[in-house]
């Protein structure tokens, strides 16, 4: 019989707390905007942050209160973001589509300097001497892109270069931003044509290091018909804005530096 | 009841026996919060609001529900509960009363439900203003005080905190003791003058 009492007691307690809460709870409700939730779930809830917002529910109240577009969301696919309008009730107004590519060809191809036995990524690599690549503009071949891509769209091939999926990768920009060599840049979906190099040096120094690093031989400059091609600092560079991806350069690149990608 | 004991419970639990610095309770959120002033005294005024008002309901379910029916050994759960549900239902009463004054608190708020100053609180005043399961003179207003003055030590150890930090942000630190390591470091010397205080007797 002693046992009942605490037993009773706390169970009392419990019974008087939870349905004072419930009562609380319908009494002090707060009316939130239904559609919140909505656009809440028709987001992705990646929570990847490549929008600018605190995760999907904080992109979901910018986008409420208009303080965000709601293309501003890389990931979220085109018929959802078109739900999303639908509930909003606002014109969906889309922004160009990009993703995410790899200025390098060197991998494998170029040749160590030094064994670097160290941290296996990039980051901690660069941090002595620059990596251990003869060309210190160029992928390192550890796989720290690929560790932080949240969406699984690279992958590191047998040349030692991570390979991007276009299918999976949606722009969100943290390999861009993690690479200490600076190598991946976002360009439009409809670009078709890329410069697979970063090196600055001169053209001699780059064909040392690397036989298929960009020379500034200004081929591709006099092949295009465009004008979307040119050679600045020792680097070929396409302005996506004239590119027609009509892939002339690619013919003209001896080093065959210059690609089309799949 | 006299106001020398009300002197005596302000110093012990504002210097002597600050709840953070000297009986080490709250930790965690005095390290997680006290990178800016700001949040940090948010944060304060949340638990000292907390505390005083916890102070006062574990006190009544102490003194008519568990002492009458010889269960003070089930205090700890007991407390937990009415602390938890109090900060819920706080929470609710602020988000519909004042939204501005919710998004003040923000996630504060329930984070101090299992801040374990305001258990230790309850259970302080359990232990001091109860001798023999009996409740001393004016026990009532003491534990209530006892609460504001927990309150106000909590506030006091996150305000130098945060002071300190703020300024430590525009030094140049070594990476390795950047952030936390370097607060745990503050922490503790802040932990060691406060101990200076403990040759104070009233």
């Amino acid at each position: 019989m002693e046992i009942l009492i605490p037993v009773l007691t706390l169970g009392f307690l419990g019974v008087v707390f939870g349905v004072g809460l419930a009562i609380a709870s319908k009494r002090f409700a707060v009316q939130v905007d239904p559609r919140l939730d909505k656009v809440h779930g028709l987001l992705p809830g990646s929570n990847c942050g490549a929008c600018g917002g605190a995760g999907c529910f904080g992109f979901a109240e910018s986008i409420l209160s208009g303080k965000m577009k709601i293309d501003a969301c890389r990931v979220a696919s085109d018929q959802a973001k078109e739900k999303i309008a639908e509930v909003l009730g606002r014109q969906l107004i889309k922004g160009l589509k990009s993703v995410a590519l790899l200025h390098c060809n060197g991998g494998t191809k170029v040749k160590d300097r030094f064994l670097y036995q160290g941290i296996g990524d990039c980051v901690s690599a660069n941090l002595v001497l620059g990596g251990q690549k003869e060309c210190v503009w160029g992928c390192l071949g550890f796989d720290t892109c690929v560790q932080v891509c949240p969406f699984g769209a690279l992958t590191m091939s047998k040349e030692g270069l991570p390979i991007v999926d276009f299918h999976k990768c949606k722009a969100c920009n943290k390999c861009v931003q993690i690479c200490p060599k600076k190598l991946f840049s976002l360009v439009p979906l409809a670009g078709k044509v890329y410069v697979a190099c970063s090196s600055y040096d001169l053209g001699k120094d780059t064909r040392a290091a690397c036989s298929v690093g960009c020379i500034a031989c200004k081929l591709c400059e006099k092949a295009c018909k465009f004008d979307a091609i040119h050679v600045v600092d020792n680097l070929a560079v396409i302005d996506y804005n004239k590119c027609t991806s009509c892939g002339e350069c690619v013919q003209a690149c001896p080093m065959k530096t210059i690609r089309t990608r799949g | 009841m006299d106001a020398a004991q009300f002197l005596t419970i302000f110093i012990s639990a504002v210097f002597i026996y600050n709840v953070i610095l000297s009986r080490f309770l709250g930790l965690c959120s005095f390290i997680a919060i006290s990178k800016q002033t700001k949040p940090a005294l948010a944060m304060s005024l949340a638990v000292m609001f907390v505390t005083t008002m916890s102070s006062i309901i574990t006190w009544l379910i102490y003194r008519f529900l568990l002492i009458p029916f010889h269960l003070t050994y089930l205090r700890t759960i007991s407390f937990i509960l009415v602390i938890a549900t109090f900060v819920q239902f706080v929470e609710m009463v602020i988000r519909k009363i004042s939204p501005p004054m919710y998004r003040f608190f923000g996630i504060y708020l329930p984070l101090i439900t299992v801040n374990c100053a305001v258990l230790g609180v309850a259970v302080l005043n359990a232990d001091m203003f109860f001798v023999g399961n009996k409740a001393v003179q004016g026990s009532f207003y003491y534990s209530a005080f006892q609460g504001i003055c927990v309150g106000l030590g909590y506030t006091l150890a996150m305000l130098l905190m945060s002071g300190i930090r703020e300024r430590l942000e525009l030094c140049h630190v070594p990476k390795a003791v950047k952030d936390f390591p370097l607060g745990f470091i503050i922490a503790s010397i802040m932990s060691l003058s406060f101990l200076g205080f403990n040759g104070f007797r009233f």
